[in-house]
């Protein structure tokens, strides 16, 4: 691959970075990242990578965009309300740079189709908005030795951690198994800052391009635990766990599993995290 | 043992809102049953009905997780900092 006059200029302020240069940007330009959830995560998240020249990205989401989406969704506008989330994605990542190709799923993503999607990509970024599909997520790449980046928030909370499967602890190594529903508050009872999901969303994609480019650490083996409302960032060890359901010594989990869905269907009344 | 304690935010409504407090055990199970005899309620969130602690939310004293220590026969020395982490899932969706 040779860059043209017009990516060397596009890309000129990365390029010049000492760990980048016109190697570290054909990386990027062939490189793909596919983005569950085009939401509070995965809208910034989309749109570095796109900026950057990440040369695939896809995009699954199987919601339209809603009003109350925009407060944080930064990738939709007000004349996208009421379309697909993956087309709206699509065609605002399409007009910041020509050189990505974007790759709408307008579905659900499920035990059935998963593994098919995340096949054609390097690293999946996961912004999904609830319990059944982050765990389904990570098994599915645990399964397929896929990279993952991880990240999730809650009001002020932030969590991110990355999953090189066989090498560095997965999700269920941190977390055994998601919480029954009702026990833990998540999806859209909780309320956020557009923010924080932005502050998160964006870790996530400097994650995915430190895999594509080969440069630095990544956020392997610990989870980056962010406090919006006192600005701090700590990180705490996450071993592999040999018991792990999933990537442990006996597996347990060998096929994908759907479960039940957490999220009550809106709207619900006003539900305090912490009540049971 | 004067040990500090950060309490996530899906738990602070059972701490009075407060995020972060001085508190006191020599292991982490004493420390649970002096934070539940101050905040009624916490030890429910953290032990599942056999007395376990639960699988969707850690401890961790300073940066290390308990269950790769001693659980919750784990020793606390003064100073140390314990962090309960609960998993979350928000998406911003
Ligand atoms: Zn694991």
């Amino acid at each position: 691959m040779k860059l043209t006059d017009e990516q060397i200029e596009r890309y000129s302020r990365q390029i010049i970075l000492p760990d980048v240069g016109g190697k570290g940007q054909e990386k990027l330009l062939k490189g793909s990242v596919l983005i569950i959830g085009a939401g509070g995560l995965g809208s910034p998240a989309a749109l570095y990578l796109a900026c950057a020249g990440v040369g695939k990205i896809g995009i699954v989401d199987s919601d339209k965009v809603e009003l109350n989406n925009l407060q944080r969704q930064i990738l939709h506008s007000t004349d996208d309300v009421g379309r697909p989330k993956s087309e709206s994605a699509k065609e605002r990542l399409n007009n910041i740079n020509g050189d990505v190709e974007v790759v709408p799923y307008h579905t659900r993503i499920t035990s059935k189709n998963i593994l098919d999607i995340i096949k054609g990509y390097d690293i999946i970024v996961d912004g999904s908005d609830n319990f059944p599909t982050r765990y389904l997520v990570n098994d599915a790449c645990v399964i397929s030795k896929k990279p993952l980046s991880h990240g999730g928030i809650f009001r002020f909370d932030g969590q991110a951690i990355t999953i090189l499967p066989g090498e560095s602890a997965c999700y269920r190594c941190l977390f055994h198994e998601p919480p029954p529903p009702g026990l833990v508050p998540s999806c859209q009872e909780a309320g956020i800052l557009g923010a924080v999901a932005g502050i998160i969303g964006v870790i996530q994609a400097n994650e995915a391009l430190k895999y594509i480019l080969g440069i630095g650490e990544l956020l392997t083996g610990s989870l980056l635990v962010f406090n919006a409302l006192d600005s701090s960032f700590r990180k705490v060890k996450v071993p592999m766990n040999p018991d792990c359901p999933v990537c442990g010594k006996n597996p347990a989990i060998t096929e994908l599993i759907d479960y039940e869905e957490f999220c009550q269907v809106r709207p619900r009344p006003a539900v305090d995290g912490s009540d049971r | 043992m004067a040990v500090k304690i950060k309490i996530p935010t899906p738990l602070q409504k059972l701490t009075g809102n407060k995020a972060e407090f001085i508190s006191e055990g020599g292991n982490i199970r004493e420390l649970i049953e002096n934070l539940e005899k101050e905040y009624p309620g916490l030890k429910e969130r953290l032990y599942d009905k056999e007395g376990k602690l639960r699988r969707f939310i850690n401890i961790y004293v300073n940066e290390e997780d308990v269950r790769f220590l001693q659980r919750d026969a784990t020793p606390l020395k003064d100073g140390d900092e314990v962090s309960i982490i609960p998993a979350i899932a928000g998406g911003g969706k």
